[in-house]
């Protein structure tokens, strides 16, 4: 990509460690994603994909390390900081607002997005009609997207397993997020859902412009759609570079098959 | 999988039918009035149903247990209740002085909430428990302790009552005020982000919803009219004592609330009417040694609905039996006769 | 002298607060729940005490502490396994109505006035100015045996070693072949036992019982186990002789004798604002 040079940098770390104890589960990882790159971050399990991520996001805090989100030093603030900042995240296992409707789930997501105090919302003054309609209009808006709205007014732990992941993925665009972090979005879908979850993916960047950054274990997925790699093993960086260029790498197939 | 429908008449249905009972009970009080007992007792469901639906916003809407509710009652009781006994002699035994030692009851209350809750809403849910309850026992304590000219001590605090006869229609009004604020509250963003705690609370601090802010909020405000229910409460009475507010009376608000169902507002609410109505009865009925079979029975209710309700294996025979899924049912069955079309 | 004395007592009631607190915190570190009942098995502890008492006062003491076990037992089958896996809430709920169960069924038995039980009339031990009940030095000295002996029984006996092993991490220890059905059973087991024996020192020191006595001296161990961080064998045994000290020397200060248990409550408080993982409590990490 011969443009990448020009583009901005959204999320860069600077030797990145963090240790549990006697053990160093992330030790110095450099990524670099420009703006609008799906970047993929893989490795055998256990590699210290997921804290990478917690680290991102600040449910932990880097032994030593810097994390920088568009140039701003965001390392150790509260998770919930790092979403105002700009970063929206899914999880591993999927983590939803079981008891609220599916729209609901996406509103919640939207709350920073359009003001509106408690007093408002208590006396029901006329901005707290004014943002609930907003909110529900552009929360029905992503379900279009992402193909959820005929099940709007479904409880979220409802849904059947694919969709959930959709509907994990559409709360987190809610926060209007510069960077999307995806833990393992097609675990456990067959080989239709994770088609549609790839060109789901793609759709999103291109219509948000968003940055991309996901953990996968499918390499379908990840040599389908992701532009650059990572590959971690043992926390370290085992190798970085344009997909193709990684998945020949010898060392690569050595830590994923052995040798 | 069930598709929730908002309609629009049910969300005001339970101000509608308070609403229509404190018109009746005015009316009723204007043409020549209520029993003393009647009166009494209407008095006694409005603060059960106030307590109720405060603790119901803790407890169902919020997802914390709180077992400090009849502490936070103690404080408005108190407060409130010296505050209205120190204005009868200049402001006279009317509105002024309640609704004064109203808001001084649940400031307090109020004030009382966010000093307990701002350590232990931030740990797991056990602390504040246990911190609510020992709260409850600390401020009985105090109050028990205090010397006979401020807050009476053992013997009790000596409060004013209402001038007119119709001090029931203004606990009405309260309950109205109550409901008005906690069901606003509920049906707003703010509502919905404190649900989103109470179902994940991991997803709510990774969606930027400010868990410590929203926990303050619902835990406050709850205290806030449990210390109002418990001014209604000191004017009830002609002298406030602190034993009445024990852990008893704590556990006795929240069988209600697992009684009416968690997280639903207008199951609190009938379930406050019939735990009043029931201990009325049976405190006819069970007497002497019996008495302790009402305790009893709220024991082996509120272990059995838990239960019931929440045991892992018991999830399909849940789904198979349950009230929702009959009215449904049939719910389902008129609306296909009445419009074919519908799809289920 | 009389710093000395009040600290010797104080000493032998932490050493009670200890013994319940112990039920507690294993409990809460095998099964991850706060058991608001374990207050009210002292309670039935002594009350079947003394129903036996007429036998023999050695019986009375096995007795009870047999039936509070199996009573223990029974109540983790029937009230709190179904709830396994569901919300934390539902299960501390659930136990608040054990708890209240208890409470109800003794006074509907005994009724709600409090009765005598006096186990054995002990004397008062004078050396110089010191003057400490027999009953203090015995509930010390006991206190102390049962504490060494648990610590031994965790650390080297298998059963006490799986207990770890659940409490650290259940899932790997299932598949490490522990019936983790078993242990939390012998968890709760020991605890309630722990409490059945607590209960002969209560007696020791004032001999009545009435059926909410459980309660306050719940609270107040589960207090202790939260001071000396839930989860942890020591720390409960560190919460309960500091707790057990305090109150003591609050009582022997006529000011500020009412407030003794405000006092203690305000320490819990204070506590969690300074120090929410206790005195020897890990810090847990969440998993996301």
């Amino acid at each position: 990509m011969a443009d990448n040079v020009t583009r901005e940098t959204v999320l860069k770390t600077d030797h990145l460690c963090i240790q549990f104890g006697g053990l160093k589960a992330v030790n110095d990882v450099n990524l670099e994603i420009k703006q609008g790159e799906l970047y993929g971050l893989i490795g055998p399990n256990g590699a210290g994909k997921t804290t990478v991520f917690n680290i991102l996001t600040g449910v932990y805090k880097p032994t030593s390390g810097r994390v920088y989100l568009c140039g701003e030093d965001i390392t150790g603030k509260t998770p919930i900081e790092v979403n105002k900042k700009g970063i929206a995240r899914t999880f591993q296992n999927i983590r939803l607002f079981g008891n609220l409707t599916v729209l609901e789930n996406v509103m919640v997501g939207l709350a920073n997005q359009i003001p509106c105090s408690v007093f408002e919302s208590v006396f029901r003054l006329p901005r707290h009609k004014k943002s609930e309609r907003e909110a529900k209009e552009r929360a029905m808006e992503l379900l279009r997207v992402f193909g959820l709205a005929e099940f709007a007014d479904y409880l979220a732990s409802n849904l059947p397993y694919g969709k959930q992941r959709k509907l994990e993925i559409a709360r987190a665009m809610a926060t209007a997020p510069k960077l999307l972090l995806l833990d393992e979005p097609a675990a456990g879908m067959n080989p239709n859902e994770t088609q549609e979850l790839m060109d789901d993916i793609t759709f999103i960047r291109e219509r948000f412009g968003i940055t991309i950054l996901l953990i996968e274990h499918d390499m379908r997925l990840v040599s389908g759609i992701c532009e650059k790699l990572t590959v971690l093993n043992f926390g370290t960086e085992l190798a970085v570079g344009d997909t193709a260029e990684v998945l020949n790498d010898a060392e690569v197939i050595k830590a994923y098959i052995g040798e | 999988m069930n598709k929730i429908k908002n309609i629009k008449w049910k969300n005001y249905i339970n101000y509608i039918v308070i609403g229509l009972l404190t018109v009746v009970f005015a009316a009723l009080s204007m043409f020549g009035g209520l029993k003393t007992s009647t009166a009494y007792l209407l008095e006694e469901i409005a603060i059960k149903i106030i307590l109720a639906v405060s603790l119901s916003l803790v407890v169902g809407f919020l997802g914390e247990l709180s077992l400090g509710h009849a502490g936070f009652m103690c404080v408005g009781a108190y407060l409130g209740g010296k505050v209205a006994a120190l204005l009868v002699a200049p402001l006279g035994n009317g509105f002024l002085t309640l609704i004064i030692s109203l808001l001084v009851g649940g400031a307090c209350a109020g004030l009382c909430g966010f000093l307990i809750g701002l350590p232990a809403l931030r740990l797991r849910g056990d602390y504040l428990a246990i911190t609510t309850l020992a709260f409850g026992e600390i401020v009985r304590t105090i109050f028990q302790n205090t010397s006979a000219e401020t807050f009476g001590g053992p013997i009790g605090l000596p409060t004013p009552r209402f001038e007119a006869k119709y001090f029931y229609v203004i606990c009405f009004a309260t309950v109205l005020i109550t409901l008005f604020v906690v069901q606003n509250l509920i049906r707003s963003k703010h509502g919905r982000a404190i649900k989103a705690i109470r179902d994940n609370e991991i997803a709510a601090r990774a969606t930027g919803i400010n868990i410590t802010g929203y926990k303050l909020l619902g835990f406050v405000l709850s205290a806030v009219f449990a210390g109002i229910a418990g001014v209604l409460y000191s004017y009830t009475k002609f002298n406030v004592s602190s034993q009445i507010f024990d852990y008893n009376y704590s556990i006795e608000i929240l069988v209600i609330v697992v009684l009416g169902g968690m997280g639903n507002i207008n199951g609190s609410m009938i379930a406050a009417v019939l735990v009043t109505f029931l201990n009325r009865y049976l405190a006819n009925v069970l007497t002497g040694n019996l008495a302790v079979l009402k305790d009893l029975i709220y024991a082996l209710v509120l272990i059995v609905i838990v239960i019931y309700n929440n045991a892992p294996k018991l999830k399909s025979f849940r789904e198979k039996y349950n009230i929702k899924a009959l009215t449904d049912k049939l719910k389902r069955k008129k609306a296909t006769e009445a419009d074919g079309k519908e799809e289920v | 002298m009389e710093f000395l004395t009040t600290f010797v007592n104080g000493l032998s009631l932490g050493g009670i607060y200890a013994m319940i607190a112990l039920g507690y915190t294993m409990v809460y570190g095998i099964a991850k729940m706060l058991n608001f009942a374990h207050g009210d098995i002292i309670m039935v502890g002594g009350y079947t005490i003394l129903l036996f008492l007429a036998v023999n006062p050695i019986v009375a003491i096995v007795a009870s502490m047999i039936f509070c076990m199996l009573l223990g037992i029974v109540i983790e089958k029937v009230a709190y396994k179904p709830l396994r896996g569901a919300s934390p809430l539902a299960v501390l709920i659930t136990a608040i109505g054990v708890s209240y169960l208890l409470q109800s069924i003794s006074q509907m038995i005994f009724g709600s006035a409090p009765k005598f039980i006096v186990i054995a009339e002990l004397g008062i031990l004078k050396i110089g100015g010191l003057s400490i009940g027999y009953s203090t030095i015995i509930t010390l000295a006991c206190s102390l045996v049962v504490m060494i002996a648990l610590s031994l029984f965790v650390k080297f006996s298998k059963t006490g070693r799986a207990m770890v092993a659940v409490s650290e991490d259940k899932g790997a220890a299932q598949l490490m072949g522990i019936n983790v059905n078993n242990i939390i059973m012998i968890t709760f087991a020991i605890g309630s036992a722990l409490a059945a024996l607590a209960s002969v020192f209560f007696l020791l020191k004032a001999p009545t019982m009435s059926p909410t006595f459980g309660s306050l001296p719940g609270i107040k161990a589960f207090t202790a186990a939260v001071i000396g961080g839930i989860g942890s064998i020591p720390g409960a045994m560190l919460g309960g002789i500091l707790l057990g000290v305090i109150e003591c020397f609050a009582q022997s200060v006529p000011v500020i004798s009412p407030y003794t248990d405000a006092i203690e409550f305000s320490i819990l408080i204070i506590l969690l604002l300074v120090k929410p993982s206790g005195l020897l409590g890990k810090k847990r990490r969440e998993k996301v």
